[in-house]
Formats: structure tokens, C-alpha cells, sequence
């Protein structure tokens, strides 16, 4: 213990450092939002349940986990891996796996589905630390005339494959 | 008995000959066979992404051919295992442990060759169990009511929750969040929007696709990006004649193969004990009652032929809850369990009597669908290991495509797309946070039965909850919760830890 502090201070500062303290944190948040949202649905009686019953209920069990899971950080000594991002946080290449989809919902629903899967597969690709642009274009290609092949023309997916919707 | 099951047998085996069934089985196979070698793309990921592809098949068709998918991919992850010392897949990752050893001395072949064999035999007594005792199970469970129900499937989420993986109390508040996710849209006794929070999109419900697809496909892409590590493809070299094995080794094998066998079988009728406990259980049996212990792990057939036999008599095994009671044991069967449903198929002990078709032809492909694997493991070893060495970084932008088209193709809706990227990156955070985001899945297919079970239950009783220890059979089953919950707790205290003990690099690599 460091000097100059008291016992609780030290106790909690021991446990902002833990990870299942943000995880028991979370799980309490969903649970919240479940046991206040729950009675609002109408609770029923237990003979007669109304909508909001089971909500309420599992709610209230979450905040109760919550509770025990971070309740289990104090105790338990810091771990070697408390943080929360891995040691090499890869930023860009989350973004470009989060923006893959996101292309492909845009451009599936203005232009059609060649572009959708071009850039959903192009976008993609860039988040490896060793792609080039070349390469990224040759994949997106070949995964297109692939994906075209197959989804339009075998599997006939209602969607075209180039349409102009406007913005 | 006997003669009966027989007789339905024979009739499963007419309708999985039927040539488009068998087609579909052998698609789901090959399919699965692929992504079983495929590092990085496990069975959950690939049966979400065929799920919206099924629809337009006939049900059997659609579930003979997932279900190839699941049992096939077990035998592409031995590939991975022994040859490149990748646990891909864990219910692999102790076949390392020998079955590398072995490729460096130039034994991988050999490996391999015995691997087939004994999954086949393992295989084979699943669905034997399977054929016996699934008639016996729904013949108890036809009398359940309401109560019963519910107790079962309270004891089904809480094992499947605490056996697996991980911290149990993690397990589950992650099955309690599924459940949550399972409420999500029209509550269908009194048209209440519960959780839709003003979306139109949402009143059907959460798609399963979907939030299989963002827990399983986003959320792992984005943890395993610029991770995984280069291949060593040193040792892949291994020709046709290399898996002959000697008949020094199959006298060595067969013994650990039955052992093997037994442990599958005895772990697949514990619910939420999956292959991957199998596998552990069964390897550290073959080191215990071994004459050579510190042997283990220098390349000793028994390390590689006890853990297989088990995986996938385990496997198959792991169906008998699923089709009989409609509890499935973990995240794949929940995910064929909910194929079922979207064919309009009620899961249950009613299954097998209404559509035995489905039943009965399901346990005969398995039969089939192991024969095909076999012959295409032994001549197609070379294609699967050329397939190994497709980098990583080629293979998650496909597969991101193909999630983003299998989740579009479920119901034509672009919306949807977007609920699978945001339910990646809740699972993402669960990942990081040391949540294992499997029992979700659980929570999610069983949820409405389980609400609508729970109404039943408390309308027949007058509201009176005492009604689930009055009963005898459904008291069992709350007594076996409160049993599971004890022991875990009493595992806690006496601070033992489990007997085996599930290597780190396992984490997260579902």
C-alpha cells in the first residue's frame, strides 16, 4: 500500500486498473437499461405477464452479475493483461474492416452490387499492415467477378448488379 | 426396440439417398471440410453465412447440408493442427500437442491417415448413440408441460453457460444479454414493441444471421487483423502413399481410439460440455492411465488418435439434446437449431414424430457425409494443404464480403447489414473484456421459447412460481442447477482449478 492513502482509496484505485471491472461495468449498464426500459412495457401480474416482465426480470439478474463480476476484481490480484486495447492497437485496420460493410451498403444501395462488392472488399483489404494498392485492387477484382458469378448468376440475389439511384 | 430404430433407419438412409439430398450433403461437407483447413474461418461463421442461402431449399436439404458444414470442418481442423501446429480450431488444439511432433519426424502422413480413421470410427458411435437414445429422450420428454420445459431449459443455458470457456459468471450474464437480444421486436402474445427503440426495421427481431455474423465474422476479423502469425509451410509436403499407416501403428491406435470414443460419447450427454472439453478430457485419460507419461507430447500416436475419436464421437453426439429435446448444447447447434426454425420447423420432442424425414435422414447423412469425407481427405490431402498457405490477409476481405452478401441475402435488407457491423463491435468490446461471446447465441434462439414457456407455466399454475419444485421432473432439473451452480462455487472457494486446464492460446480463437 502507498503511503498517504487510505484503504479505500488504495481499493479503488486498485480497481479502475482491472479489466472485469469495465466488463461488470458494461454488464450493469445493460442490465439498467433493461429493468428501467422493462416496466415501461407494461408488467402484468405473474399469472397474467405482460410484455414487460421477463425485461424487468433478467434486467434486474444483469445488474446482479454486474455487480458480482466486478465485485470478483477487487479481490482477485492485477492480472498480466488488465488493458483493455491489445498492446498494438490497430486502428486503421479496424476502421477499414468497420468501413468494408459500410461501402457495401452504400454503394449496394445506390449503384448496384459490382460496386458494392468492389469497395466492400477493396476498403477491406487495406487494413493489412502489408497491402498494397495494387494488390488490393487485384483481390477486390477477382472477388467481384466471383462474387457476381456466383450470387447473381447461380444463387440470383435480387439485386443488380449496376443501377443508378441518385443521392 | 432395436427393430424399430432399424427399420426408421433404413428409412432415414431413402431420404438421404434422395440425389438432391445427397448433393446437399455433399456440398455441406465439402464446404466445411475447406474452412475446417482454412485458418482463421470456423463452422460458426461459415454455417451463418450459408444460413440465408438454405432458404430456398427444402429443409431437409438445407439442414443435411449445414450440418455437413458443422462435422466436416472437424476434420479439416485436424490438417491444421498436425501439420502446421495452428490450433485453427479448438477443439484441435491438443492434437497439437503430439501430432506436430510427429510431422517433424517426418510422421505427419502417417498422423493424418490414423486421424481419419479414428474420427470415422468416433463419428460412427455418435450416431449410433444418437439412433438408440434419442427415441428413449423424446419418449420421456413427450409428458413434459409447460414447467418442465422451462426447468430443462434453464438447466440447458446455465450448463452451456458455466461448462464452457472462461469465467461462469461471465458465461452468464453474456446468456442473460442473448436472452435480452432474443426479446428484441413484437412481443408475440400482446404485439408490444419491446426494444426497438422507434425502429420499424426491428419489429421483426434481431436477425440470427446477423448477430451471428457480427459476434462471429466482424468481431473476430477485427481481433485476429494483422495478429496472425506466418505460416510455416515446411512441413506440408505430404503425398498419398505418406498416410498409409504401418500395421505396427494401427495395432497402436486402436485402443486409444475406443477409449477415445468413450470419452466423446460420456462428454456429449453432459449438455454444454462440447468437443473441445472432449478432446482435453480424452487426452489427459490416455496420459494417466499411460506407462510412459512424460512420452506425451514428443509425437506419440495415442496423443493424436484418443483426442479425435473423441472430438467427433463428442460431435455427433452433441445433436441428440439438440433434435430431441430442442436444447442445443452450444453456439453451432443453437445456430442449426434456429435453421430449423426459419424453415417453420417447432424444435422439440415433437420433431422426430412430425418430420421424421428431417430426423431420420439427418442421422443417415451423417453415416454418408462421414464415408465422403473420408474419401475426400485421403485423395484431396494435397489441394487442403495448398489451401493453408492463402494468407490471411487475402482471406478476410473475401470473407467480409461474403458477410455482408449472406446477411443482405437473408431478407433483401440493407438494414440488416448494418446491424451485423454494429453487433461486431459490441462483441468486440465483449472479446476484449474477456467475454466469450458463444452463449449469446444460446440466449438468442432459446429466449422466445423460453418467455413463452415461462407465460404458459405461471397462466396453468395461477401465478404460482412454487410450481417448478412441485412438480418431480421439473425439480430435478432445478435441483441439477442448483447442483452446477454449487459445485462451481465450491470450485471457486477451494480455489482448485479445473482438472485440465485449457492451453492460453485457445482464447478467443472460436
Amino acid at each position: 500500500m502507498r503511503p498517504g492513502h487510505g484503504p479505500v482509496v488504495h481499493m479503488i484505485q486498485n480497481l479502475v486498473r482491472k479489466r472485469d471491472f469495465y466488463a461488470g461495468a458494461l454488464v450493469i449498464f445493460f442490465g439498467l437499461v433493461m429493468a428501467l426500459k422493462g416496466p415501461g412495457y407494461r408488467l402484468g401480474t405473474l399469472m397474467h405477464m405482460g410484455p414487460g416482465f421477463l425485461p424487468t426480470a433478467l434486467g434486474v439478474i444483469l445488474i446482479c452479475l454486474g455487480i458480482a463480476i466486478a465485485g470478483t476484481a477487487i479481490s482477485v490480484p492485477e492480472g498480466e493483461d488488465e488493458d483493455i486495447l491489445p498492446k498494438q492497437p490497430e486502428w486503421f485496420g479496424w476502421a477499414c474492416i468497420l468501413a468494408g460493410p459500410l461501402c457495401f451498403i452504400l454503394f449496394g444501395s445506390y449503384f448496384g452490387l459490382i460496386p458494392a462488392i468492389f469497395s466492400c472488399v477493396f476498403v477491406s483489404a487495406l487494413g493489412d499492415r502489408t497491402a498494397t494498392l495494387k494488390n488490393s485492387i487485384v483481390l477486390a477484382a477477382v472477388v467481384t467477378i466471383f462474387g457476381v458469378g456466383l450470387f447473381s448468376y447461380v444463387l440470383q440475389v435480387p439485386m443488380p448488379l449496376l443501377a443508378w439511384r441518385g443521392l | 426396440m432395436i427393430e424399430t430404430a432399424l427399420t426408421d433407419l433404413w428409412y432415414g438412409f431413402g431420404v438421404a439417398l434422395q440425389p438432391h439430398n445427397l448433393m446437399w450433403c455433399f456440398i455441406g461437407v465439402l464446404v466445411g471440410n475447406m474452412v475446417g483447413v482454412l485458418p482463421g474461418m470456423g463452422p460458426l461463421a461459415t454455417i451463418s453465412i450459408l444460413l440465408p442461402l438454405t432458404f430456398g431449399i427444402k429443409p431437409v436439404g438445407a439442414i443435411l447440408m449445414l450440418a455437413g458444414v458443422m462435422y466436416g470442418a472437424q476434420y479439416g481442423g485436424a490438417i491444421c493442427s498436425i501439420l502446421l501446429n495452428l490450433p485453427c480450431h479448438p477443439p484441435h488444439a491438443v492434437t497439437c500437442l503430439d501430432g506436430f511432433p510427429m510431422t517433424k519426424q517426418g510422421r505427419g502422413g502417417v498422423a493424418l491417415g490414423l486421424t481419419v480413421m479414428a474420427s470415422f470410427v468416433g463419428a460412427s458411435w455418435g450416431i449410433t448413440e444418437m439412433i438408440f437414445l434419442s427415441p428413449i429422450l423424446v419418449r420421456v420428454a413427450l409428458q413434459f408441460g409447460p414447467a418442465e420445459i422451462c426447468s430443462l431449459m434453464l438447466l440447458g443455458l446455465l450448463a452451456g453457460s458455466t461448462l464452457a470457456r472462461g469465467s461462469p459468471l461471465k458465461g452468464v450474464a453474456m446468456t442473460v444479454l442473448g436472452l435480452m437480444l432474443g426479446i428484441v421486436g413484437t412481443d408475440l402474445e400482446t404485439g408490444a414493441e419491446r426494444f426497438t427503440f422507434g425502429m420499424t426495421h426491428l419489429d421483426d427481431g434481431i436477425e440470427l444471421v446477423a448477430l451471428a455474423l457480427g459476434l462471429f465474422g466482424i468481431a473476430e476479423f477485427m481481433n485476429s487483423i494483422n495478429q496472425v502469425v506466418s505460416i510455416n509451410a515446411k512441413y506440408t509436403n505430404v503425398r498419398l502413399r505418406d498416410m498409409r499407416p504401418s500395421k505396427s501403428d494401427v495395432k497402436q491406435a486402436i485402443a486409444p481410439m475406443f477409449r477415445g470414443t468413450l470419452v466423446g460419447s460420456l462428454c456429449a450427454l453432459i449438455p454444454g460440455t462440447g468437443p473441445t472439453i472432449a478432446s482435453f478430457v480424452a487426452y489427459a485419460t490416455e496420459k494417466k492411465i499411460s506407462k510412459h507419461p512424460e512420452k506425451f507430447g514428443t509425437g506419440l500416436i495415442e496423443g493424436v488418435i484418443a483426442p479425435e475419436a473423441s472430438t467427433h464421437s463428442s460431435v455427433q453426439g452433441d445433436f441428440i439434446p439438440t433434435m430431441s429435446l430442442g436444447i442445443p448444447g452450444d453456439a453451432v447447434m443453437a445456430l442449426l437449431l434456429g435453421a430449423l426454425m426459419i424453415q417453420g420447423i417447432v424444435p422439440g420432442p415433437q420433431l422426430i414424430k412430425e418430420h421424421p424425414d428431417i430426423f431420420w435422414g439427418l442421422v443417415a447423412s451423417f453415416w454418408i457425409g462421414n464415408i465422403m469425407l473420408v474419401l475426400l481427405n485421403v485423395p484431396l490431402i494435397g489441394i487442403w494443404v495448398k489451401l493453408l498457405t492463402i494468407p490471411y490477409k487475402y482471406l478476410y476481405p473475401s470473407a467480409l464480403f461474403f458477410v455482408c452478401i449472406g446477411v443482405y441475402a437473408a431478407n433483401n435488407d440493407m438494414f440488416q447489414v448494418g446491424e451485423t457491423v454494429v453487433i461486431g463491435i459490441l462483441g468486440y468490446v465483449l472479446l476484449r473484456l474477456g467475454f466469450h461471446p458463444a452463449p449469446i447465441l444460446l440466449g438468442f434462439v432459446l429466449g422466445p421459447r423460453f418467455e413463452e414457456n415461462f407465460r404458459r407455466a405461471m397462466l396453468i399454475s395461477r401465478g404460482d412460481i412454487l410450481v417448478f419444485i412441485e412438480r418431480p421432473i421439473s425439480a430435478v432439473f432445478i435441483g441439477l442447477c442448483v447442483l452446477l451452480i454449487g459445485l462451481q462455487i465450491y470450485v471457486r472457494i477451494r480455489g482448485t482449478k479445473p482438472p485440465i486446464e485449457i492451453p492460453t492460446v485457445l482464447e478467443g480463437a472460436e
